[in-house]
C-alpha cells in the first residue's frame, strides 16, 4: 500500500471546512445552495412566463373573442359580451359540421383501433430484440414524417387517374369503386373529392398515434395470461375478448385520445380530400380568414376544446393516462 | 423469427400485421415514384416515364429556396428556444417536489394536446388583440410553444434515470452548483438534449397548421405546399419538394431514435 | 479555532432535524472522536442516515449546532466541508472512466491534471485497484465499484468519511472481506470513519464505538461489547444481537430487583435435573445454526431463546425441560418499570 505517497502528494488541508470560494459565480452557488427555491422559482421562471403567459394568455384572448360577436352590417367587432355567437352554433348550417366532425373523428377513431390491433399486438407479443426496434421504427417513422407529404400521397393513391383505379382496373373490380362512389354521404366524383377519402386519410395519418400506446399497454399483459386463457379452453376469440381487450383497454382509450381530438381540430385533410361540406377546422379557418368573423371562429374553436374535456376526464377515470 | 414464449404468431395476425406495416409505409414510397415521374399535369398512375429532369427544375426555383431557408431557420431558433425552456422545466420538475408540479406538467403538455388549429387560432387572436404584426418572431413564437413538450418529455426521462445522488456526489467531492451542472449533469444529459433537439426540429420544420394563423404573408416550406396542394401550379415540382421533405425530416428521426435507444421511454411519444 | 487534540470530529448538540410532523432526527446530542472507527446503527427510518447526510451537508438541521473539528457546519454547503462520502449506490460518474471518477474532487478544486491523475492512480493502488484507471464504471463488479468510491473519497484526504450502508449491496464472502480491509485501511490512515448500517453484526465488528438509533434518537452509545453485554433498553437488548428481554416482575424473581432485563442466549444452560433453582419449560422450537442450536423456551407465559453449543445433547421440540443460569447474568436496564 502506498498510503505515505497518497498522503504526501499534497499538503492535507488544516481545516475542515474550506473558505467560501469567492467571486460571482461562488457566491451565487453558495445562495442557490441555500435558497434551493430561489433556484427552482429561476428555472420555473422563463418556461411559465412563456407558457402560462403567452400561451395560456391566447387561450383566455380566445375565449374572451367568443363572447364577442359580430356586426352583421358593418362587419366589425362588437366588444361586448354576449352568448350570441355560441347561438350561432346551433344553426342548422354550423350544427350540422359540428355533427359531421364528431362522426368521422368517431369514425377514424373505430377504423383506427381495428388495423392498429394487430401490429401493436404482434410488436407486443411476438416480436423480439433486432425485430422489436424495427417494428418500433416502422411505426415511429410514418408518425414523424412530414403530415403535409403524408396527405399529399394519399391525394395521388386516391385521384381518379392514380394508383387505386389502376390497380381495381387491373382487377376487374372497378364496378365496385363505381358503386360506392354512387352512394350519397361516402360517395363523389372521385374517391379524392369523397367523404371516403377524407376518412381514409385521417386514419392513414393518425394510425401511428393509436399503435404506441395500444402497444405500450399490451406490453403489460404477461403473456402466459394468453395462454392460461387458452389452457382453460377459451376460443381466440374468447381469449381476445375477455382476456385482451379489457387489458389493452387504457392504451386503446390513451390512442383514441389522440386519434379522437386530432381529427377534430384538422382543416388540412378535408381541405385537400374531401367534398365541400366542412369540418370544424375548416369553419374555424374561413371564419376568421375570409369571413373575418373572428367570435364565430373562436366559438368553433371552444367545441373541440369541450368535446375533448369530456373524453379527457371520462378517459382518466378508465386509467388511460398510465398507457401514455 | 425468435421467440422466448416458443411459439409464433397465428398466420392471420401475422398477415393483418403485415398489411397494416404496409399501409403505413407504401404511400410514402409511392412520394419517391411520383418525383421521376414525365407527367406533368395529372397523377397519372403508371407513370407514362422516368425523368430526373425535376430535380433540376426544383433546384431553379427560388421560391422553393426562400421557403426552404425560413423553414430552416424558424426550426433553428425555435429548437434553441425549446431546448432552454425544455430543459429548465424538466429539470425543475424533476428535481424538487413542488406544489403545482403537475399543473407545470400539464402546462407543457397542453399546446401539443390540444389540435393545432386550436393553439393557431388562439395565437392569431392574441396577437389581434395586442396589435402585433406578424414577423418571422410570431411564426417561432407558435412553434417553440409547441417544441417545449418533445424536449421536456426526453429530458424528463433521462433525469428519471440519472440518479439523484449522483450530483450529490458532486457536491461531496467539492464542485460547487456551476461546476456540478458542467461535469456531472450536462454530460448526462446531453444526448438526451440532443435527440429531443432533433425531434423539436423535425416538428417545427414540418408544421403546418399553427404557421397557417401566424405566418402572415410569409412562406415556410409547409406553407408553400400547402399551397400547391390547394391551387397546383407545377406538380413535379411539388413532387420533388415532398420527396426532399421525407428524406430531410427522416435524419433527425433517426439520429434521435439513435441516440436515446438504450432504456430511455419512446423517443417521439409527445408528438 | 483550530483543533487540538480534544476536539472532537463531529459534534452534535441539540440536533433536530423535522420534515414536516417527522422528526426524523430530534434533540440529538452526539460526539465523534477524532481518528475513530464510528457505527450509527439502527432499524430504517431511525434517522441515522439523516444524521450522515446532516455531517455531509445535504441537510440542514431544523435547530441545534453542528460542528466538525471545532467548526461550525450550519449553512455551509456540502462542496465546502472537508468531509468525503461513499454512498450506497456508490454514485460512480457514468460519463467518466474510473481513474476521471477518482480525480474528480481534485480536477473541480483545480488541481492540475498530471497531479491529479498521478494522486488517483495511487489512491486506486491503495484500494487495491491498480490498472483500473480506464475501465467505465459500468464494465466493474459490485465490489470493484465500492474501492472506487472508496478512492474517490479518500484520494481528497477527507477529515471525515462517511460511508452510507457500504456493504449493504455487497455479497456475504466479499461483505467479510471488505469488512477487515475497511478496518485495516482506517487505522492505516487515522481518518475519522463514520458508518451507518442496519446490520448489527457489521457494527459490533468494525466500529470502536457503536450509536444505537431508534425513532430519530440515540438509545445507547458505546463500545461494542457494552452494546452488546449491557445494553441500556429493551429496544438495544431486542435489536443488538438477540437478547432475551426479561419482565420486571421476572426480574425481581431472581436478581431481586424490579427492573427490566436482559439475559443473552448463552448464558442459559438446559439441565436434566430439577434441582430447586432449576425453571421447568417447554421446547416450543429447535433451529439448528451451525456452531450453535436454538432453542425457544416456554415458561411462566415468556419465551426465551437459549443458544446450546453444537456436540451437547439437544432436546427435541415439545420435551419438558429445565434450565438454570447465572443470576449475575441477567442485566439490569436503566428502563423504568
Amino acid at each position: 500500500m502506498s498510503i505515505a505517497s497518497v498522503t504526501a502528494t499534497r499538503d492535507a488541508p488544516v481545516s475542515a471546512i474550506l473558505p467560501a470560494r469567492g467571486g460571482m459565480l461562488g457566491a451565487l452557488s453558495d445562495l442557490f445552495w441555500r435558497r434551493p427555491r430561489f433556484l427552482l422559482v429561476l428555472m420555473l421562471m422563463p418556461p411559465l412566463l412563456w407558457l402560462g403567459v403567452v400561451y395560456i394568455g391566447s387561450l383566455l384572448a380566445l375565449l374572451l373573442q367568443s363572447f364577442f360577436s359580430i356586426d352583421e352590417f358593418s362587419g366589425l367587432i362588437n366588444r361586448q359580451f354576449t352568448l350570441k355567437t355560441y347561438a350561432d352554433l346551433l344553426q342548422p348550417a354550423n350544427f350540422d359540421i359540428i355533427v359531421r366532425t364528431v362522426t368521422m373523428a368517431a369514425l377514424v377513431t373505430l377504423a383506427s383501433i381495428a388495423v392498429a390491433f394487430p401490429i401493436a399486438y404482434y410488436a407486443a407479443r411476438y416480436a423480439q430484440g433486432r425485430w422489436k426496434a424495427l417494428f418500433y421504427l416502422a411505426v415511429m417513422l410514418p408518425l414523424w414524417s412530414s403530415y403535409l407529404v403524408k396527405v399529399y400521397a394519399w391525394k395521388l393513391i386516391l385521384a381518379k387517374e392514380g394508383i387505386l383505379t389502376w390497380l381495381l382496373a387491373k382487377l376487374h373490380l372497378l364496378w365496385l369503386l363505381d358503386g360506392w362512389l354512387a352512394l350519397p354521404y361516402v360517395g363523389g366524383n372521385s374517391l379524392s373529392v369523397s367523404a371516403t377519402g377524407t376518412f381514409i386519410a385521417f386514419v392513414y395519418v393518425w394510425l401511428p398515434f393509436m399503435i404506441l400506446p395500444m402497444q405500450a399497454a399490451l406490453e403489460r399483459v404477461p403473456g402466459n395470461l394468453v395462454e392460461a386463457s387458452s389452457d382453460l379452453g377459451a376460443s381466440p376469440g374468447q381469449t381476445f375478448r375477455n382476456v385482451l381487450f379489457p387489458l389493452a383497454l387504457p392504451g386503446i382509450v390513451a390512442g383514441s385520445i389522440f386519434t379522437f381530438s386530432l381529427t377534430l381540430g384538422d382543416y388540412i385533410v378535408p381541405q385537400i380530400i374531401g367534398t365541400s361540406r366542412l369540418f370544424i377546422g375548416q369553419a374555424v379557418y374561413s371564419q376568421q380568414g375570409t369571413a373575418g368573423n373572428i367570435p364565430l371562429a373562436a366559438a368553433f374553436a371552444v367545441v373541440p376544446i369541450v368535446i375533448m374535456g369530456f373524453y379527457l376526464w371520462g378517459a382518466k377515470r378508465m386509467g388511460a393516462f398510465d398507457a401514455l | 423469427m425468435r421467440s422466448d414464449r416458443s411459439q409464433s404468431a397465428p398466420l392471420g395476425l401475422k398477415i393483418a400485421a403485415t398489411c397494416g406495416l404496409l399501409f403505413l409505409h407504401l404511400p410514402i414510397l409511392l412520394i419517391f415514384i411520383y418525383a421521376f415521374t414525365t407527367e406533368e399535369k395529372s397523377y397519372q398512375w403508371p407513370p407514362p416515364g422516368l425523368t430526373t429532369q425535376w430535380l433540376a427544375v426544383t433546384w431553379n426555383r427560388p421560391d422553393v429556396w426562400e421557403a426552404l431557408s425560413l423553414s430552416v431557420r424558424v426550426a433553428a431558433i425555435s429548437t434553441l428556444v425549446a431546448l432552454i425552456l425544455g430543459t429548465l422545466c424538466a429539470a425543475a420538475v424533476s428535481r424538487s417536489r413542488f406544489f403545482g408540479r403537475e399543473t407545470v406538467s400539464l402546462l407543457v403538455i397542453l399546446p401539443i394536446a390540444l389540435p393545432g388549429i386550436i393553439t393557431g387560432i388562439a395565437l392569431r387572436s392574441a396577437f389581434a388583440l395586442t396589435e402585433i404584426p406578424f414577423s418571422f418572431w410570431t411564426i417561432v413564437l407558435g412553434h417553440a410553444t409547441f417544441c417545449v413538450v418533445v424536449v421536456y418529455n426526453n429530458a424528463v426521462a433521462r433525469f428519471r434515470r440519472t440518479s439523484g445522488s449522483l450530483i450529490e456526489a458532486s457536491y461531496d467531492l467539492g464542485a460547487d452548483g456551476f461546476q456540478t451542472f458542467r461535469h456531472v449533469v450536462l454530460p448526462n444529459i446531453a444526448t438526451a438534449l440532443l435527440a429531443g433537439g432533433m425531434l423539436a426540429f423535425a416538428l417545427s420544420f414540418d408544421e403546418v397548421i399553427v404557421t397557417t394563423f401566424t405566418a402572415g404573408q410569409q412562406q415556410t416550406l409547409p406553407i408553400w405546399m400547402l399551397e400547391e396542394l390547394i391551387r397546383p401550379r407545377q406538380r413535379p415540382v411539388t413532387n420533388v419538394v415532398a420527396m426532399v421533405v421525407v428524406l430531410v425530416t427522416l435524419l433527425p428521426i433517426l439520429l434521435a431514435y439513435y441516440l436515446t435507444r438504450d432504456g430511455d421511454q419512446v423517443a417521439g411519444a409527445g408528438k | 479555532m483550530i483543533a487540538d487534540e480534544m476536539t472532537p470530529a463531529v459534534s452534535f448538540q441539540k440536533v433536530a432535524r423535522h420534515f414536516g410532523a417527522v422528526k426524523a432526527v430530534d434533540a440529538l446530542d452526539l460526539d465523534i472522536a477524532a481518528g475513530e472507527f464510528f457505527a450509527m446503527l439502527g432499524p430504517s427510518g431511525s434517522g441515522k442516515t439523516t444524521c450522515l447526510r446532516l455531517i455531509a451537508g445535504f441537510e440542514q438541521p431544523t435547530a441545534g449546532t453542528i460542528s466538525i473539528f471545532g467548526e461550525r457546519a450550519e449553512g455551509v454547503p456540502p462542496y465546502r466541508r472537508n468531509v468525503n462520502t461513499v454512498f450506497q449506490d456508490y454514485a460512480l460518474f457514468p460519463h467518466l472512466n474510473v481513474l476521471d471518477n477518482v480525480a474528480y474532487g481534485l480536477m473541480v478544486k483545480g488541481i492540475g491534471k498530471a497531479e491529479r491523475l498521478k494522486a488517483a492512480e495511487e489512491a486506486l493502488a491503495l484500494v487495491q485497484l491498480p490498472g483500473y484507471g480506464a475501465r467505465r464504471p459500468g464494465q466493474l463488479s459490485g465490489g470493484q465499484r465500492q474501492r472506487v468510491a472508496l478512492a474517490r473519497a479518500l484520494v481528497n484526504q477527507p477529515k471525515v468519511l462517511l460511508l452510507d450502508e457500504p456493504l449493504g449491496a455487497l455479497d456475504l464472502k466479499l461483505r467479510e472481506n471488505m469488512q477487515e480491509e475497511l478496518k485495516s485501511l482506517q487505522k492505516a490512515l487515522g481518518i475519522t470513519f463514520v458508518f451507518v448500517t442496519h446490520d448489527q453484526g457489521e457494527a459490533l465488528s468494525m466500529a470502536d464505538r457503536v450509536a444505537v438509533f431508534n425513532e430519530g434518537r440515540i438509545m445507547q452509545v458505546g463500545s461494542p461489547q457494552e452494546i452488546y453485554q449491557r445494553p441500556k433498553t429493551r429496544f438495544v437488548a431486542d435489536f443488538v444481537g438477540s437478547s432475551n428481554v426479561l419482565p420486571p416482575d421476572f426480574v425481581q424473581r431472581y436478581a431481586g430487583q424490579r427492573r427490566w432485563g436482559s439475559l443473552r442466549p448463552e448464558a442459559i444452560r438446559i439441565t436434566r435435573e430439577t434441582g430447586s433453582d432449576a425453571i421447568q419449560a417447554r421446547v416450543s422450537g429447535v433451529s439448528y445454526l451451525g456452531a450453535a442450536t436454538r432453542l425457544a423456551l416456554d415458561t411462566e407465559g415468556l419465551r426465551l431463546h437459549a443458544s446450546v453449543p453444537s456436540g451437547t445433547a439437544v432436546p427435541e421440540q415439545g420435551d419438558a425441560v429445565a434450565f438454570t443460569f447465572n443470576r449475575d447474568a441477567i442485566h439490569l436496564m436503566d428502563e423504568a418499570p
